[in-house]
């Protein structure tokens, strides 16, 4: 189990101060919060996608190689990459690129995005929103697995003889994730291609997610990758912790209140009782994460929601000591002990390269010479055959 | 013999409400028709001012609070409806608009319902025809002829039990024939649904979908 944080990337007006940050203070803080993911202990950082204000993650590849290079053991993802709007073949290339700079410590969670003016930012129609991510996608997962592409499609121009550089790292792609909260198109891609599903968990009541959830294991099966429970499932949730419950109750509570999407509308009580959200001290954080486990079954990924609605950085921080010290470790032993002996290990690049190769070396493409025309041809790596 | 599930949604927001007051004169003359005619009526009150606060919450966050769940539920059971509101500026109430606009599209297909509002002056009486039937035509439930309405004056006039009379028969008639349920059993797929709509039953998943295709590896037609 891999336990982590993830950031929607807002720059909101923290409403105790009323001081809004700057984009730079924003970006700086967020490097310190990945760092302070890995030095308390957790496993994943993950950073969402978006191209207008009030957010700054607009270049994730990035920020995250940027992370990458100051972190050690810290897998660094996406929450999510948007896979209407961005390129499939610049998906390719520059999370290959993040790949060998984190040497593998990376993975990669689709997302259609909510934010409907950036489809004709971008050249693109919302109306189109899921087939452009499923048809990106499949390309995506091409582009990946096969040296040279030829490709047609509806949404994009199409690819004769295309390869995408580099290749992935000991050509073993990137680990995918599909996010979706009430997309069974979504889900069933998954399923097919043997990917991850992340439900955020954040907004919505829980049998929302376990419908969905259900309906992903079952094709998970039916495409022959596993069994239900052997499927790859991730979570969000979302916490705010004190050592007494009251504490964490007040300082949260203003917060709250103003918070981008849920604020000015149900009570935090309500909203708790409702979603996974806890706010509590580090048992009631425990108590309640525990409970996914039983709706949502064995799952490999639980990252948090730490850094939203305005709360400074010094809070963040203090919020993932917190965490790191008091909640995750109690989470690990006591999900340990109660998992389903079946139950898969999370996704790394050690592990797929392990599966592909067993004991074997991987695969290192190296390419031929130019023949001065930049087309490679059909076979554009000295390893495979003329 | 049948035994129907009323749904009583009031807008009204005192105690008593006239609001209120009329929903209830419905369900009087409809228990005591459909009891004539050997049915059994069970009702169940929506006071949406006991559950104005979720409505909001669900208006600007989509979350769905526990009292809401219940109202949702009861709808989805109905076998009938009696939507009942106060006219406020010209139109129905925006609590009684909320309510309805936070409900999901599919909920309450061919449904039949019958529409009543008050006002303080007569100048108000086309609010339900000219209004409120356009929301429930939206939902696709099945109004029933008659509109009710009261203003102050028509609490003393014999006319407004006559109306309320005719719509009790119009609706009780509407739930014998056992329309809605028909049209529900025989053509539930062919309105638009989304995956985990009408309250959350809306569960099935087609898989032989263009879209479904698509995701399996296939082209975008």
């Amino acid at each position: 189990m891999q336990f982590g944080v993830f950031s929607v990337s807002d720059i909101t007006r923290d409403p105790v101060s009323g001081q809004t940050p700057s984009e730079a203070e924003r970006i700086d803080a967020i490097v310190k919060i990945a760092q302070k993911t890995e030095e308390v202990g957790m496993d994943v950082f993950a950073i969402g996608e978006h191209h207008n204000p009030p957010f700054f993650s607009s270049a994730p590849t990035t920020l995250l190689s940027f992370i990458a290079a100051t972190t050690q053991r810290l897998i660094v993802s996406t929450s999510t990459t948007l896979i209407t709007t961005n390129d499939p073949v610049r998906i390719a290339e520059e999370y290959a690129m993040l790949q060998h700079l984190a040497k593998g410590r990376m993975d990669l969670m689709m997302g259609r995005g909510n934010t409907a003016p950036v489809y004709p930012w971008f050249g693109k129609e919302i109306r189109d929103s899921l087939p452009l991510a499923l048809e990106n996608y499949n390309l995506l997962h091409r582009l990946w697995r096969e040296d040279v592409v030829d490709w047609e499609g509806k949404y994009r121009t199409p690819l004769q003889g295309f390869t995408s550089t580099p290749r992935p790292l000991d050509d073993v792609p990137p680990f995918v994730w599909h996010g979706s909260i009430r997309t069974p198109e979504i889900a069933e891609q998954a399923a097919y291609y043997g990917d991850g599903f992340f439900a955020n968990n954040i907004f919505w009541p829980k049998e929302h997610y376990m419908r969905l959830i259900r309906f992903y294991r079952q094709r998970y099966a039916h495409y022959g990758h596993g069994t239900e429970q052997q499927a790859i499932v991730g979570l969000g949730g979302q916490a705010f912790i004190a050592k007494r419950s009251q504490d964490a109750i007040n300082e949260f509570r203003p917060y709250f209140n103003e918070a981008p999407v849920y604020g000015h509308g149900p009570s935090m009580e309500d909203f708790m009782e409702a979603t996974p959200l806890s706010v509590g001290s580090p048992q009631e954080v425990i108590d309640k994460t525990l409970t996914f486990r039983e709706h949502f079954g064995d799952y490999q990924r639980q990252l948090f929601l730490m850094d939203h609605a305005g709360l400074p950085l010094k809070t963040v921080l203090n919020q993932l000591d917190l965490l790191g010290e008091e909640v995750v470790p109690v989470l690990r032993k006591e999900i340990a002990a109660r998992q389903a002996p079946e139950t898969p290990e999370p996704p790394t690049h050690a592990g797929l390269v392990k599966a592909k190769y067993g004991d074997a070396a991987p695969r290192q493409p190296r390419p031929n010479a130019n023949r001065g025309d930049n087309v490679t041809g059909g076979s554009p790596y000295q390893d495979t055959a003329k | 013999m049948s035994t129907f599930k009323l749904v009583v949604v009031s807008a009204g927001t005192s105690t008593p409400s006239s609001t209120r007051l009329l929903a209830d004169r419905v369900t009087q003359r409809l228990t005591a028709l459909a009891d004539r005619r050997g049915h059994e009526v069970t009702t169940t009150v929506v006071d949406l001012r006991e559950i104005a606060t979720e409505v909001t919450a669900a208006l600007v966050s989509q979350l769905v609070g526990p009292k809401l769940r219940h109202a949702i539920e009861a709808l989805a059971e109905a076998d009938g409806i009696v939507a009942s509101t106060p006219v406020y500026k010209a139109g129905a109430s925006g609590l009684f608009t909320s309510f309805f606009q936070v409900l999901d599209n599919d909920l309450l297909i061919a449904k039949p319902v019958v529409l009543a509002a008050t006002a303080g002056t007569a100048r108000h009486a086309l609010v339900v025809d000219e209004a409120m039937r356009s929301l429930f035509a939206y939902l696709r439930t099945t109004t029933v002829p008659t509109s009710l309405f009261a203003s102050t004056e028509d609490w003393t006039d014999p006319a407004l039990n006559k109306r309320v009379d005719r719509a009790a028969l119009e609706l009780l008639l509407l739930m014998e024939s056992g329309f809605a349920h028909e049209v529900r059993e025989t053509s539930w797929h062919s309105y638009q649904h989304e995956f985990g709509s009408a309250g959350g039953a809306e569960v099935s998943i087609d898989l032989d979908s263009d879209l479904m295709r698509l995701a399996a590896g296939g082209s975008a037609s």
